[in-house]
């Protein structure tokens, strides 16, 4: 369990993240959504130790994240971040290996190699292993990076905005790989999304965050109403059901 | 380019006369300050003291209000053909250039006469010069920090050539008074090429709509019918040769040429016109001050202005590259 | 000279390997450190070659003399080398450049400052009996708290634009130049000329009082990146990426960055500033190795530095007979390839 309390960050007197406290669940699925400027990635942020907070506590499974040392943390809680621009230029496979650091310091044990490769073929991204990470399209490099995480082998996994700029059928398969990841391997995953169908329809549980805190929080049927959604973006939603999927629409 | 701000308005009208008083009460201050204990009267009245002042004192001065003033506009100009704040001498390699050209002068050329030093030092400068500005208009820039940046380190590589040379002929210690501006040698009959340079101020000042209109882009220059390439060719060796009549005299002052128009167009806007004669003045009044300072600090020694202006020199740039908010135009 | 020649060395090494292997998964994948093992053997070969050439050409007859003699100078050359070559590489990583070194960005001026300024407050009676050891040590520890505070501000947290980094190093290294000729000029000027320049070493005038100290503390500095070697690898992919990997970033900035303080310390302690040749061998180590992975790359710049220097060393005594520094040819040499990598940089 991610256990955040009384979470905040300021910038100037602009109040960013506004004393946040949740919990999440050590399985499933978890979508984090609302308007630009909620305050979803900075929240991620802090949760991930990128960021400073003014306030507040995050702990994993009871490590402290802000005072444990960066190693315990890194076995149980993995980030993706939005930026997969590289300058080392690198190989996927190597990429992938660094997933192993927190575990080996760098030294890969068989167990290591094992699990880079298990992680490579995961993703599909066998035939891939040995290029290089700066050869690859928008849509395989972010795979690849899904590898990384998923070699470092912990049972959190956060991902800010992993759909930015991938088109539909890249997106599609990301979720995909992220639903697969907390089927079979039992794991938490928490990400921040724009897209509240993709949210919709792969997550277990959405948060929804405006202005720094949170506003609604529960099951997508709960969250993914025409009441709801406007509450959090301000504008009018009607939300249809299409087969097992609740889909929102917003675009007149 | 606005001056709709009322402060700037008054700071713009106020400015020149008070350019003006600084620079008349620092030179009396560096015509009355020296070795031998002499009042300000005694200089014109008695008569050593007459003797002292034009063979020591007036040439001293004269130099100093010369070196300023032309370094101040050598800056401004250039920063107006490069379209950045940042650029002057001492950021563009012209300075290392005109250094290295002495260098050569008087590795090839041992008897040439001072006029002669003078325009090889030119020739160098305005070459080198010349490859900043190819150079920069050649790269895509991201950052206006850049530009100032490659001339520091190309001005970095021709001081490595010219250190190369001087290590071979036995001259390090010359190219070390270069670099560093020191009006302590300064007597009659050696400062007067000095007056070339206020001479190329004056002609500055004539194109100085020219430069201006260069300023606002070649589109824009050229639409209202000015030649850039011609007046930034001009421009650059006006600057070129004020910068190589300096290093050649007394020695650069560093720095000087980029931090006194950007502290004066802060003041009073960037109407060139009206900047050019306040940052002549200012320049002068700095190098006056600043030299007084050397004079007296150690007494009976002196250290060189160009160690005092650097130190300054370099506190204030970093300031301006540091300030909030600081939106250039990018070339 | 001598960057020529490994170049060429470099490519013809790496040439062979690529051709073959494109299709046998197996084959490929023995293949970088196939690669990186010649790459390493040919260099140690041009180091043996380079060391060999320097102490024995032109000895004649007088071995008993000139060995000892160039023995010492030589190891005083691999220890600058294998000093800036470290702290370059190390520097290099944490501010993900390569065309940053910390002479560039003003380590060694500082470094030259605090050392004028000990003359200044202690006076030019206590230098001239002060025990180069204490000199060395005391402005070690200086730069330390120096370099440090004011580096970890520049790079504070990231927020400020690259070239502006740069540049305020720039400016920061004229500034302290500039303060230290004032303090010169300040103090008794005639006196302290001739004392400074004793002080403040160069290529020509090896300062190999403080050798067998600043050799061990050279050794100790490249343990230390060695044992940094993997970490480093990991900040290589940025500070985001470090941190979520379980690195605890600022305490390893702050360490490494101590680290390169220590190293510019010897370097500058015993050939003074020279302000491109980090740059030059950090980014042919880069070049030849073509790797990311910092055990191979601190390896190869030490030793890029070590053949740059001592046959550089040597060339310049026996062909152009002493006419020139070596520092002088370096900062010539690789301030024209800090041009060329400027351009392609600012072009990418």
């Amino acid at each position: 369990m991610i256990a955040v309390d009384g979470l905040t960050k300021s910038y100037g007197t602009a109040t960013v993240v506004d004393g946040v406290s949740l919990t999440l669940p050590d399985a499933g699925v978890t979508s984090i959504i609302g308007p630009n400027g909620a305050g979803k990635s900075t929240l991620l942020s802090m949760v991930s130790r990128i960021l400073g907070p003014d306030a507040g506590t995050a702990s994993v499974d009871g490590v402290d994240v802000f005072s444990a040392s960066g190693r315990e943390v890194a076995k149980r809680l993995s980030v993706l971040r939005q930026d997969t621009h590289m300058t080392a230029r690198i190989t996927v496979r190597e990429l992938v290996e660094f997933g192993r650091f927190p575990h080996s310091g760098g030294r890969l044990t068989p167990d290591c190699r094992a699990s880079v490769t298990s992680a490579l073929s995961y993703c599909d991204l066998d035939h891939l292993a040995h290029r290089g990470l700066h050869e690859l399209s928008g849509g395989q490099r972010q795979r690849a990076f899904v590898a990384m995480v998923l070699a470092q082998d912990t049972r959190y996994v956060l991902l800010d905005e992993p759909l930015n700029n991938l088109d539909m059928a890249h997106a599609t398969g990301v979720m995909r790989l992220l639903r697969r990841l907390a089927d079979e391997r039992d794991k938490s995953i928490v990400l921040v999304l724009h897209d509240i169908n993709y949210a919709s329809a792969h997550s277990d549980r959405i948060i929804a965050m405006r202005d720094g805190a949170v506003v609604a929080d529960g099951a997508p049927a709960e969250v993914i109403t025409p009441e709801a959604l406007e509450d959090v973006y301000g504008m009018p939603f009607t939300v249809h059901r299409l087969g097992d999927d609740l889909v929102a629409s917003y675009f007149r | 380019m606005i001056l709709s701000s009322p402060t700037r308005t008054t700071a713009a009208t106020v400015a020149p006369w008070v350019a003006v008083a600084a620079v008349v009460v620092l030179a009396a201050l560096s015509l009355a300050v020296g070795v031998a204990d002499v009042s300000l009267a005694q200089l014109f009245t008695d008569p050593d003291g007459q003797t002292l002042l034009l063979l020591s004192r007036w040439p001293r001065t004269a130099a100093l209000v010369l070196a300023g003033a032309a370094l101040a506009i050598s800056g401004l100009i250039m920063q107006q053909l490069t379209r950045n704040r940042f650029v002057a001498p001492s950021t563009a390699g012209t300075v290392d250039a005109a250094t290295l050209g002495v260098l050569v002068s008087l590795i090839l050329f041992a008897s040439a006469p001072v006029m002669g030093k003078v325009l090889i030092s030119t020739a160098f400068a305005l070459a080198g010069t010349a490859v900043f500005v190819i150079l920069i208009q050649r790269v895509q820039f991201k950052d206006v920090v850049f530009v100032p940046l490659m001339g520091l380190l190309l001005g970095g590589v021709y001081r490595a050539i010219a250190e190369f040379f001087a290590y071979r002929e036995n001259l390090t210690q010359s190219l070390g008074t270069w670099m560093n501006g020191d009006f302590s040698g300064v007597i009659q009959g050696r400062y007067e090429t000095l007056w070339l340079a206020g001479a190329a101020a004056v002609v500055a000042y004539a194109f100085a709509h020219q430069f201006a209109a260069a300023g606002m882009g070649r589109d824009f220059a050229t639409g209202i019918g000015v030649n850039v390439r011609r007046v930034t060719a001009i421009g650059l060796s006006i600057a070129s040769f004020t910068t190589a009549v300096v290093v050649v005299t007394v020695g650069a002052i560093p720095f000087l040429g980029l931090i006194v128009p950007n502290l004066v167009t802060m003041a009073i806007g960037d109407n060139l016109r009206r900047a050019l004669p306040v940052t002549a003045l200012a320049g002068a009044a700095l190098t006056l001050g600043c030299d007084t300072l050397a004079r007296v600090l150690i007494l009976p020694y002196e250290i060189p202005v160009g160690s005092i202006v650097g130190v300054l020199g370099a506190v204030v740039f970093a300031a301006l590259v540091l300030r909030k908010g600081n939106r250039y135009v990018t070339a | 000279m001598s960057p020529h020649e490994l170049t060429l060395e470099g490519t013809e090494a790496g040439k062979a390997p690529t051709r073959p292997g494109r299709s046998v998964g197996l084959v490929r994948r023995a293949l970088p450190s196939t690669r990186t093992a010649r790459v390493i053997a040919s260099l140690s070969v041009l180091v043996v070659a380079s060391l060999t050439v320097f102490l024995t050409w032109g000895v004649d007859g007088h071995w008993d003399y000139a060995l000892p003699r160039r023995a010492e100078q030589a190891i005083a050359l691999i220890v600058v080398g294998a000093a800036i070559a470290v702290s370059t590489v190390v520097f290099q990583t944490l501010t993900h450049n390569r065309i940053l070194t910390p002479s560039i960005m003003g380590f060694d001026a500082l470094y030259t400052l605090f050392a004028t300024t000990l003359v200044f407050f202690l006076g030019a009676n206590s230098v001239e009996t002060m025990d180069p050891w204490i000199m060395f040590s005391s402005t070690t520890v200086l730069l330390l708290a120096g370099a440090t505070t004011l580096y970890r501000w520049m790079i504070g947290d990231g927020s400020r634009g690259l070239y502006t980094l740069v540049l305020m190093g720039v400016i920061a290294g004229t500034l302290f130049g500039s303060i230290q000729s004032f303090m010169v000029r300040i103090m008794d000027p005639n006196e302290y000329d001739s004392l400074l320049d004793q002080l403040l070493p160069s290529f020509g005038a090896l300062e190999t009082d403080v050798l067998a100290l600043a050799a061990v503390v050279m050794i100790a500095g490249v343990a230390v990146a060695f044992r940094f070697a993997r970490t480093l690898d990991v900040l290589g992919l940025g500070r985001e990426r470090a941190i979520t990997l379980g690195v605890d970033y600022r305490r390893a900035v702050t360490w490494l960055l101590m680290l390169v303080a220590v190293l510019v310390a010897v370097a500058t302690a015993l050939v003074g500033p020279v302000t491109f040749l980090g740059l030059l061998v950090a980014n042919l180590a880069y070049q030849v190795t073509r790797m990311h992975r910092h055990v191979i790359t601190l390896t190869a710049s030490i030793l890029v530095a070590a053949v740059a220097l001592v046959l550089g060393q040597a060339l310049l005594q026996h062909v152009l007979h002493f006419n020139a520094t070596l520092g002088s040819i370096i900062n010539l040499v690789g301030g024209v390839y800090f041009i060329v990598l400027i351009l392609k940089e600012s072009r990418a």
